[in-house]
């Protein structure tokens, strides 16, 4: 994976497919801590200890169309690299959260690339079934975006239309865009 | 904190509402984009986001888009099923943006598969 935000949106996208219908979101960039974390927490499924335990085993998958099970695993070594540390809390029926921090400085730290892509892809694909909620804290500055206050706003027009998935594509990107003004993504 | 253009929100339902597949109505055409891990390290998001590009630039207000997971093919994605109302279904590998653009033209809208991007016609359906 080229930058974080494809890290997340393969997260999310398994995150639904474990039945989750709530999942937030949460990116903190933080120069002066010299912090960069995400943070994903869904109510899907969940896992048990024995799954919990291979959670970042390559060679660990619930699924029967491979063996291997990448999305996890890789987003731990990308937080591995950047001097980071990566954490994954589950229990069965009370979802999954994961957390992964990344020195913001770190040579080897990916960059964030493109949320506004990210999160309007997985709406796009899940927009009806799920919401979702995603902050982004730079320093004191924070965007929020919830796509049930959308759904509200649509009444029973779909959050999946085109001309909806381009209006939170530029929500989106000028919000992140207002508070990353010396960021590095 | 920025706050949502709500305003700018309702004008978009009401064009959309004049001319939309509702939530629960049926379309005509169905393209699934495979994004499972395989799927978006191969360039699955990017397929998606001009598909829907294309899809509003060509304002085609019966075709539904959506995703699926890993279909077990990894090294063939990115990877995209084309559903058409009574006909087979067609799955689409190895795709760039400007093949879903052709596929979009040529399959979706006239009808007639792109046999040369084509992996196998007539697997599973869901639309």
């Amino acid at each position: 994976m080229d930058d974080l935000s494809l890290h997340v949106l393969d997260i999310i996208e398994n995150a639904v497919a474990a039945g989750a219908t709530n999942i937030e979101v949460r990116i903190t960039d933080d120069e002066e801590q010299n912090l960069f974390m995400i943070e994903i927490a869904d109510d899907g499924r969940g896992m048990d200890k024995e799954a919990l335990k291979k959670a970042i085993d390559p060679f660990y998958t619930t699924k029967t169309v491979r063996k291997v099970g990448l999305g996890l695993s890789m987003l731990a070594q990308a937080a591995n690299e950047a001097g980071g540390k990566f954490e994954v809390q589950s229990q069965p029926g009370r979802g999954t959260k994961i957390h992964a921090r990344f020195m913001h400085d770190h040579i080897d730290r990916k960059p964030l690339g493109d949320m506004a892509e990210t999160i309007t892809a997985f709406i796009a694909g899940n927009g009806e079934k799920v919401d979702l909620t995603y902050h982004h804290r730079r320093g004191d500055q924070e965007f929020f975006f919830y796509t049930a206050e959308i759904k509200q706003v649509l009444e029973e027009i779909t959050i999946c239309h085109p001309e909806v998935i381009s209006f939170i594509k530029r929500e989106i990107r000028d919000g992140v865009k207002s508070i990353s003004k010396r960021s590095k993504i | 904190m920025k706050k949502l253009k709500i305003g700018d929100l309702a004008k978009i339902r009401d064009k959309v509402r004049k001319t939309a597949v509702l939530r629960q109505g049926k379309a005509r055409a169905k393209i699934t984009v495979h994004m499972g891990t395989c799927g978006i390290a191969a360039g699955a998001r990017d397929i998606l986001s001009g598909l829907l590009e294309d899809i509003k630039s060509k304002k085609l207000s019966d075709v539904i888009v959506t995703t699926s997971g890993c279909a077990g093919l990894c090294s063939r994605e990115p990877m995209a099923t084309v559903e058409i109302t009574g006909k087979p279904p067609v799955k689409y590998v190895d795709l760039t943006t400007e093949k879903m653009k052709k596929i979009l033209s040529q399959h979706v809208i006239k009808g007639n598969i792109v046999n040369e991007y084509a992996l196998a016609i007539g697997s599973e359906r869901t639309h």
